[in-house]
């Protein structure tokens, strides 16, 4: 699976727009055998994720079922059935940072933030992941918001990080 | 050929065919949880495991075939253990309370744990977190059962061409369900049971409908009447230990009256009825067709089977005119008990409650169709599989193969053998034909014992032509014309008929559908497991029961013409029209 490009431009495309989008795509890989998560992954790449009405088109334009569609994009996490947050964190699980305590940081993280693994908060400000190294091994347990590393990250300094990028958040609404 | 042997015994097989099924050839049986006859077998769950001289690693048995020479063991110290810890692996993560399980008694999964011999389970599971859908009328399902086998993920989408259960989420977290975390409601469910008819374990099962019906037996201010589905007879004896095929009619109308029934009737009957109502609409489109030479929808399709029905507003709307707009058989029965029969006995509708025992969960949900009220009440008010009678009659504490035979009642218990064949693949079909033949030539159907051959058996898509000659003079628009019909069973080939005809491959006058393998006899609410050998022993059953009956053509049956006499007056008439025949609703295809 390809990393994930979430759309952070902030912007918000209507279903009707999201659905005229669609209908290139499909027009284009609807006779091509195996055009399911192809048109998956672009549509995932189009809007940030795949809501449930995307879902439901895709599933009747190729002609498969709602449920064997769900079960793909359920299957690969690549694909998100909700908006991602602002801020995309992930926790690295990566052996230098697991044995450094990067387990006890993710549940550090999941308390303070509400949510599970893959999962958005209400306000869309978070989304929680995990990561598999991010190459900072000698400073680990390492976490990473979009694209700021944090190194040496203490369970207890958790709240205090999101904290900075939720001061952020708001600053951008103002503006 | 291949030579081999199975615990020293040699023996010769088929080449290609599964050690499994070579194993069953010798008479030696290998537990299997996910593997499922006709379908391809997918090697998930390994309890069926048999070393293989020079093999290093066992071998699921379902999934690797036998070649020359080889040397099978499904017996050994090692295929033991290594079953057991198969077993203990599920058990670790299942939610076993069997006492108070719907399969208790009749679970694969319990049987082969006795088999095995498991006494404690060495491995500390996180049990998965039950989830009980009851979003549809028909099907209940409970998560924290599902040992992944997949059987109902295959039937579903394979042999039903529906696709409402596929794997969801991964890892721990898979459920086997319906779209992301949505009920059965939210998708194209058209409750054919077929995944609870194959579900190993407690994890599918039908909407139970016992209570309701204890309740109405008990309620001195309802007439509790009960109308049993052709099929049910030639399988209810399966629930009390007989051989598949056993007719066990007369003991079941006994168990029925003991346990508390004031009127045992037969849908038998409605089907007779069926037959004179879709005979004469599939002449009159005929009629219009090529007398008339005007714009009818043909072929047409019957409309019997309520899965069917569902998979037709689903997924081929457009195909909705040529449907019959005839009720099922237990439709018009629940219609007619609460109107005809309320009136003789004295009762209005909502004083009568309708129950009817069917070998079918889609019928649950037919029944609450908001559409079958025609009567002024819900027409049958509660539905009971094959499989709960049986279990009705052990609360009871029947003894079931001590009863003594006895007949259904008057009027509404009186039919044909026409309609008894409504209960397998081709029976339909059948008997329309005895009697449309019968009404446009005034001949009876020239074969042997009134069987229509081609159309008979368990081949999926069977198709007959019949060229009429000696019309009578109201019909003689049809001298010289081919009828062309076709049936299938399982909606898979029901889809296969259905490209034949859009792609003009083949073109048919009348088509029978029956949404399970081998028709009701195959039911989604029958004894479990229901395979082939099964299917052909009730079918032979079913013709047994037809063949010995004096009356063979519904349009013989003399309570049928005294049910027109007295009440519907003509076939297609203003009465039947409110009262037998029904509309369909165009839903979602996704
Ligand atoms: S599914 Fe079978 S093993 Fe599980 S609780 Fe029910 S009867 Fe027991
Ligand atoms: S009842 Fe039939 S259609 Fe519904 S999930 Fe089960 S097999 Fe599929
Ligand atoms: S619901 Fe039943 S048939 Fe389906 S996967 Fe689970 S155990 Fe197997
Ligand atoms: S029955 Fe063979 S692997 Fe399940």
């Amino acid at each position: 699976m390809p990393e994930t490009t979430t759309c952070a431009c902030g912007g918000t495309v209507t279903e009707e727009q999201m659905s005229k989008q669609l209908d290139a795509v499909l027009a284009e890989y609807k006779s091509k055998p195996g055009a399911l998560i192809p048109v998956l992954q672009t549509a995932q790449t189009m809007f940030g994720y795949l809501p449930d009405p995307v879902v439901r088109k895709i599933a009747r334009e190729l002609d498969k079922s709602y449920s064997e569609v769900a079960g793909v994009v359920g299957f690969y996490s690549f694909f998100s059935r909700y908006p991602r947050g602002a801020y995309l964190v992930r926790v690295c699980l990566g052996t230098a940072c697991y044995v450094r305590g990067g387990n006890e940081v993710l549940s550090a993280m999941k308390k303070a933030l509400g949510i599970d693994i893959g999962q958005t908060t209400p306000d869309r400000v978070f989304s929680l992941d995990i990561g598999r190294c991010f190459g900072a091994c000698g400073l680990a347990p390492v976490i990473m918001v979009n694209q700021d590393v944090h190194q040496r990250v203490k369970p207890a300094k958790v709240g205090d990080i999101l904290a900075l990028y939720r001061a952020k958040s708001k600053e951008e609404i103002h503006k | 050929m291949a030579a081999i042997t199975i615990n020293n015994t040699p023996l010769t097989v088929p080449d290609n065919i599964s050690i499994l099924a070579a194993a069953k050839l010798a008479g030696v049986r290998i537990p299997t949880l996910c593997f499922l006859e006709g379908l391809d077998a997918i090697g998930a769950c390994r309890i069926c495991v048999v070393e293989v001289e020079g093999a290093k690693n066992l071998v699921a048995s379902c999934s690797v075939p036998v070649t020359d020479g080889m040397k099978i063991k499904t017996n050994s110290g090692r295929v033991r253990e290594a079953r057991r810890t198969v077993m203990e692996l599920l058990l670790s993560e299942h939610d076993g309370d069997c006492q108070t399980c719907e399969r208790n008694e009749d679970c694969e999964l319990q049987k082969i744990a006795s088999d095995l011999g498991i006494k404690s389970v060495r491995y500390e599971g996180q049990k998965t977190a039950a989830h009980l859908d009851t979003s549809t009328p028909g099907i209940v399902r409970n998560n924290g059962k599902c040992i992944k086998c997949r059987r109902c993920v295959a039937v579903c989408n394979i042999t039903q061409r529906v696709g409402a259960l596929f794997p969801q989420a991964r890892g721990f977290k898979t459920v086997i369900g319906p779209a992301f975390d949505s009920d059965l409601a939210g998708v194209t469910c058209v409750q054919c049971g077929q995944c609870a008819a194959v579900c190993p374990v407690g994890a599918i099962v039908e909407q139970s409908h016992v209570q309701r019906v204890w309740d109405a037996l008990e309620n001195p201010k309802k007439t509790v009447v009960v109308q049993t589905a052709p099929a049910v007879r030639a399988a209810l004896g399966e629930c009390f230990g007989f051989e598949p095929g056993t007719l066990v009619t007369g003991k079941m109308v006994s168990a029925l009256r003991r346990l508390g029934f004031a009127t045992v009737f037969d849908t038998n009957f409605t089907a007779d009825l069926t037959i004179i109502e879709e005979g004469t609409e599939l002449l009159t489109r005929l009629k219009t067709a090529i007398l008339d030479k005007e714009p009818v929808a043909l072929p047409q399709f019957t409309s019997c089977s309520p899965g069917w029905i569902k998979f037709v507003e689903h997924f081929y709307p457009e195909l909705i005119p040529n449907l019959s707009t005839c009720k099922s058989p237990q439709q018009m029965f629940g219609a007619l008990a609460k109107t005809y029969w309320a009136q003789k006995v004295g009762k209005k509708p909502e004083e009568i409650f309708v129950v009817s025992v069917m070998p079918c969960t889609a019928k649950k949900f037919e029944a609450q169709r908001p559409e079958m009220n025609d009567s002024g009440a819900q027409d049958v008010d509660a539905v009971l599989t094959t499989r709960e009678l049986g279990r009705m009659i052990k609360q009871a504490g029947i003894d079931f193969a001590a009863l003594p035979d006895d007949n259904f009642d008057r009027v509404m218990g009186v039919s044909s053998g026409a309609g008894d064949i409504f209960a397998n693949t081709g029976g339909v079909m059948e008997a329309a034909l005895r009697t449309a033949y019968e009404i446009v030539t005034g001949r009876p159907l020239p074969f042997d014992k009134l069987h229509v051959e081609p159309i008979a058996g368990l081949e999926g898509i069977k198709e007959a032509q019949l060229t009429i000659t000696g019309t009578v003079p109201e019909w003689s628009f049809l001298e010289n014309v081919t009828l062309s019909v076709a049936v299938s069973h399982g909606l898979g080939n029901a889809e296969k008929v259905i490209e034949r005809i859009t792609t003009g491959k083949a073109s048919y006058h009348f088509v029978e559908i029956m949404t399970c393998p081998g028709g009701c006899i195959g039911g989604g609410g029958q004894p479990r497991l229901t395979d082939d050998a099964k299917r052909k022993q009730r079918i032979k059953a079913i013709y047994k029961e037809d063949e010995n009956k004096k009356l063979r053509k519904s349009h013989d049956n003399p309570k049928i013409k005294q049910v027109y006499g007295e009440f519907l007056k003509i076939p297609l008439g203003e009465k039947s029209h409110h009262l037998l025949h029904t509309t369909y609703t165009v839903r979602e295809r996704v």
